[in-house]
């Protein structure tokens, strides 16, 4: 038993910190927000700190890491509330890794270690919610046909891994970016993402099916679970230093004890959602069989998902109308904790999943 | 980071489990399950098994009969005696009187309290609260006075006690008394005092809770001498001894193996109810906080194995998300049975509803524990 993370883990996690509080704070986000929506300087100081390749195998050139790995990173993004799609380029890249062919792993993935090329996965469709084998996009005679909804990254990816079914059930197939029309937008917590349209589009079959992308999924929540424990770091701490400075009744706000009660709820739903996130990541790494890893993963991110909620939005409301305001980082952690409670599964979806499994 | 129990932890919790399975009196243990009343004959006879096998006291140092196992050993004796459903150690000697004697005790209080409590010998209680000091208990009153004659120096005790739990089964009481009502901090002038449950000017008056039950007392004290060498510790330095007592590492605060057998219990009577949604829903939450309770206490245990420090505020935490656990499992179990069955679970059930509202009040409320952390944990 040990809940430390190790040397290597505690190091990456610190350098990538340091370099999101020197050249990605908040004004240099927001820059990032307003223009583009990612900074290709910011992916390519990523790629650098080793993050692209930490989760690949040695054989192209990675470090074979797990959740357990990207757990400190991960936290700093939910700091920072870094915008880059890193989550679901990982997740692209971990479906070539495992069912691609040797070709298509050999044309795409050192370039994906070294930072050039980026991937996103298309996968929710409209009316789908959560449901993982709700996919009416269609594959036949090697082209897809139909629509993907909120690929987040799609408008800065290189390729897509795309989950659509053919006669045979539901399959993953590789498709270039620029083969495809999409509608960019940008999600409610300022990131990148995209409506995908396939017409008649030409598709590279991959291996795997419903189990490896459920996989590829459960490895994704184990990765946002850590990153809202960030997120909720930020909001503890900021709430609690703004529960020390203002005043008002000639007092610091956060001598009244109906505010220091929900303070002190805060902090004990962060602790018990770290607690969670850190089985998630231990179970996405090292589970017996697949219902162990899901029923953690599940679990994990019901209490991350009510949390995310809880903490949020008492940061936003001990902040009084300060916390509303676009002009503070914590609206934008609002955003973001917003966004993490429902991505890959809500509370309710995981529900019905643990009692299913 | 590795949440899994050790090899060696994880032998270690089979031996008890084992070792449990083989001593732990079937009859006990199903009363234990089925919420039935334990006479104080019936914790004794548990107690005694225990210290008869040398574990009754583990955290007490080795020459007191502690054994000498870690932090997360005896985490680990514990949340196993909670899931075995064995009957509770009653706390107030093992681990608190135990305890304050080991840290402020003279050697002659030591030898003449500690092998008594270990075996079971004497019963204690604990007089903290008054009927107007509960959360504010450095407001208490009773009152102790040093008078020198007759057969040498002795304290007089006036006042009331409440809340007094098995004070009716107990043969000593360790009491907070006021024996300086003029000192500049009223914390200063409290002290700490053993008081002999048989002498004269002592009584015990029944305090029946909503669930019927006759677990806690009122005990009066009218002109009661105690000698003053039952004094612990100095005068005037009671808040110190029971702050520290505070602060004592106690390794089930969570109570989670206890949490852990009700839940399975819960799995079995509400079977019938696993497809209603609504049910299950309420089922599986409850079942994820306390997974991510037992996951926290793991934490803090590796911590404090790694610091040496004692958990200080993390208790407190323990304690809220614990407590409302276990209240949590009460109620789900309470809505599990029939409204109108009178089978005797399902009687019994009702009245332990009612009966765990009392853990988020006693042992220092959940709002006196929020308290504690906004104030030691989060500098408010």
């Amino acid at each position: 038993m040990n809940f430390d993370y190790n040397e290597e883990q505690q190091l990456l996690a610190d350098s990538v910190r340091r370099y999101l509080g020197k050249s990605y704070d908040f004004e240099a986000r927001k820059r990032i927000v307003a223009g583009e929506g990612w900074s290709a300087e910011a992916w390519s100081q990523l790629a650098q700190l080793g993050l692209m390749g930490l989760p690949m195998g040695a054989e192209h050139g990675g470090f074979g890491g797990g959740a357990v790995d990207l757990m400190g990173v991960m936290e700093a993004f939910g700091d920072a509330l870094v915008v880059e799609p890193y989550v679901a380029h990982v997740l692209a890249a971990r479906l070539i890794e495992r069912g691609g062919s040797s070709a298509q792993q050999g044309a795409l993935l050192p370039s994906v270690v070294e930072g050039r090329a980026k991937l996103a996965v298309a996968h929710a469709e409209k009316g789908a919610r959560f449901a993982l084998d709700a996919v009416q996009v269609r594959s036949a005679k090697g082209r897809l046909s139909g629509e993907k909804n909120a690929v987040i990254g799609a408008p800065a990816a290189d390729r897509l891994v795309v989950s659509a079914r053919s006669d045979a059930g539901i399959g993953l197939y590789l498709v270039e970016r620029s083969a495809v029309e999409i509608k960019p937008y940008r999600t409610v917590d300022e990131r990148l993402a995209a409506d995908v349209m396939f017409r008649d589009t030409p598709a590279e079959p991959l291996e795997g099916g419903l189990a490896a992308l459920e996989e590829a999924i459960d490895f994704g929540t184990a990765l946002i679970c850590a990153e809202a424990v960030g997120a909720m770091q930020f909001a503890c701490d900021t709430t609690l230093e703004y529960l020390k400075t203002r005043k008002q009744f000639g007092v610091p706000i956060g001598t009244f004890q109906a505010l220091q009660h929900r303070m002190v709820d805060m902090v004990i739903s962060l602790e018990q959602a770290r607690s969670m996130a850190c089985l998630a990541a231990s179970k996405a790494d090292a589970a017996i069989d697949a219902r162990e890893r899901s029923r953690a993963i599940s679990a994990a991110k019901i209490k991350v998902a009510d949390a995310a909620r809880h903490v949020s939005q008492e940061a936003v409301q001990l902040h009084g109308g300060m916390g509303m305001s676009e002009e503070l980082k914590v609206s934008h952690t609002f955003r973001r904790l917003t966004v993490l409670a429902r991505e890959y599964g809500d509370a309710d979806h995981h529900l019905a999943r643990l009692a299913a499994l | 980071m590795d949440l899994n129990y050790s090899a060696e932890e994880l032998a270690f919790r089979d031996e008890m489990r084992s070792w449990l399975a083989a001593n732990l009196p079937a009859e006990l243990r199903q009363k234990v399950e089925s919420y039935a009343h334990l006479s104080k004959d019936e914790l004794l006879r548990w107690h005694r098994i225990l210290a008869a096998k040398g574990w009754v006291a583990p955290a007490w140092p080795r020459e007191w009969g502690g054994t000498g196992w870690s932090v997360v050993q005896r985490y680990i004796f514990e949340e196993e005696l909670g899931y075995a459903g064995s009957p509770p150690l009653i706390p107030f000697g093992l681990a608190m009187c135990g305890p304050v004697l080991l840290r402020f005790g003279t050697e002659a209080q030591k030898k003449r309290f500690l092998p008594r409590i270990y075996n079971g010998d004497d019963f204690w209680c604990q007089g903290y609260s008054e009927p107007g000091s509960g959360s504010d208990l450095a407001s208490l009153k009773t009152s102790a006075r040093r008078v020198n004659g007759g057969r040498g120096e002795h304290y007089v005790v006036n006042g009331q006690k409440i809340w007094t739990t098995l004070a009716h089964y107990a043969d000593w009481i360790f009491c907070l008394v006021r024996t300086d009502s003029g000192a500049a901090k009223r914390q200063e002038g409290i002290s700490f005092l053993l008081i002999d449950m048989r002498t004269p000017g002592i009584t015990v008056r029944p305090l029946i809770l909503m669930d019927g039950a006759h677990d806690v007392n009122e005990v009066f004290f009218d002109d009661v001498k105690v000698p003053a060498e039952n004094l612990v510790y100095e005068e005037g330095k009671g808040w110190t001894v029971a702050k520290y007592l505070l602060g004592y590492e106690r390794m089930n605060t969570g109570r989670i193996g206890e949490s852990k057998r009700q839940l399975a219990t819960l799995k079995r009577h509400g079977a019938h109810l696993m497809q209603e949604q609504r049910w299950r829903d309420r089922l599986s939450r409850i079942e994820v906080e306390l997974t991510a309770l037992e996951i926290t206490n793991l934490r803090f245990l590796d911590r404090m194995r790694r610091t040496g420090q004692p958990p200080g505020a993390d208790v407190s935490m323990l304690k809220i998300r614990g407590t409302e656990i276990q209240q949590g499992l009460a109620e789900l179990m309470l809505e599990a049975t029939d409204p109108v069955a009178s089978d005797p679970l399902s009687v019994a059930v009702r009245s332990r509803y009612l009966s765990m509202r009392k853990t988020t009040i006693y042992a220092g409320s959940n709002e006196i524990q929020r308290n504690i952390i906004a104030k030691s944990t989060l500098g408010l």
